[in-house]
């Protein structure tokens, strides 16, 4: 492994790095409510790994809720998962144990970082993957051990760090932008988004305008050709 | 004991109903990775959800009131500015995060 790649790994996740730590320690806090060891916050990081899924887990922890509730809400909480691999199934060029792992950590801030960056050479392109996703992983993992550990004894004011989120997303648009070289995606998800708030619920517009979106691309589809070389930028 | 092993279950059935979501169009779609309609969609998708999650990451606010609104707005025009600018993505975020904090917590934008 060599040290230029890891250094870039470790520059591109480090927004997601200020973005996961103070959303792991708020889960770990939440976690800690429950009277259970922490230990269990860092299993459920480590093999879960999905913030909202955690979150809504304390909830139907508290309830005590059944095992298919639990199955069906964490299907539906996240169904946007499966559009995620439709962008990524070309670019895992590996097999096995790592494509396995790759797949596992696809969180949506590792799929907006492996669809927006790539390596300065791009024989590194799966190691490059792997480092991202355990950077990611483990800023997660500590986040949430961290939090309920500490639990309610946390009084640092972390309020507004988790803009890193956001802003990534807003780098990576731009990004995009610079290799997609056409604006009329970013207008339709703009449009779509804001049709998905009216129309649905605040709290399912990601899903329903995921949807949306693909058939509005794939109605689009029929008007132009097909497209060229896919080119990307690097982050 | 009771406690600890329906935990345990609960971690298990979320785990893989979680799993399950990621792995399935790897699965589905494997053998025809190649189609031109996979392709097409594999190139416009990733535009298209970097606005959606960043659009989701906002859907609370209802900019009824002078605090709920504005310092979002500010911060994400110093990330796109800067990023137009200097193309140093560590830098558009740390600085928007930054100024973000600073308008959130000091409230200047409040009142």
């Amino acid at each position: 492994m060599n040290k230029s790649l890891l250094l870039s790994a470790f520059k591109a996740t480090a927004p997601v790095f200020f973005g996961y730590i103070p959303m792991g320690i708020a889960f770990g806090v939440l976690f800690n409510e429950l009277g259970f060891h922490w230990i269990y916050a860092t299993l459920m990081a480590l093999v879960i790994y999905a913030g909202a899924a955690q979150f809504m887990a304390v909830g139907l922890l508290a309830n005590h809720a059944g095992f298919t509730e639990v199955a069906i809400t964490t299907l539906l909480l996240n169904s946007r998962h499966l559009f995620y691999g439709i962008s990524l199934i070309n670019k895992f060029k590996t097999r096995g144990l790592r494509k396995f792992y790759l797949i596992f950590g696809l969180t949506d801030e590792t799929y907006s970082l492996l669809t927006g960056t790539r390596p300065t050479d791009d024989k590194d392109q799966t190691n490059f993957y792997l480092l991202i996703t355990v950077l990611n992983h483990s800023y997660w993992v500590i986040g949430s051990t961290l939090g309920a550990i500490v639990g309610a004894n946390i009084s640092f004011n972390t309020s507004g760090l988790d803009f890193t989120l956001p802003a990534l997303f807003t780098v990576l648009a731009i990004e995009q932008y610079k290799s997609v070289r056409e604006s009329w995606p970013f207008v339709m998800a703009f449009a779509v988004a804001f049709v998905s708030i009216w129309l649905f619920s605040r709290e399912n517009m990601l899903l329903m305008s995921i949807l949306l979106s693909i058939i509005v691309l794939l109605l689009l589809q029929r008007t132009k050709k097909s497209p060229e070389v896919i080119h990307r930028g690097s982050l | 004991m009771q406690d600890i092993n329906y935990l345990l279950l609960f971690i298990l059935v979320m785990a893989v109903a979680t799993f399950i979501t990621r792995v399935l169009p790897f699965i589905l779609l494997y053998k025809i990775s190649d189609h031109p309609m996979l392709i097409y969609l594999g190139r416009y998708l990733p535009p298209v959800m970097m606005v959606l999650l960043l659009i989701y990451c906002f859907k609370d606010l209802r900019f009824s009131t002078f605090d709920d609104g504005p310092a979002e707005l500010l911060a994400l025009l110093l990330v796109v500015a800067l990023h137009l600018w200097r193309a140093n993505a560590l830098l558009s975020i740390m600085a928007g995060t930054g100024l973000y904090m600073y308008l959130s917590q000091s409230l200047v934008l409040a009142g």
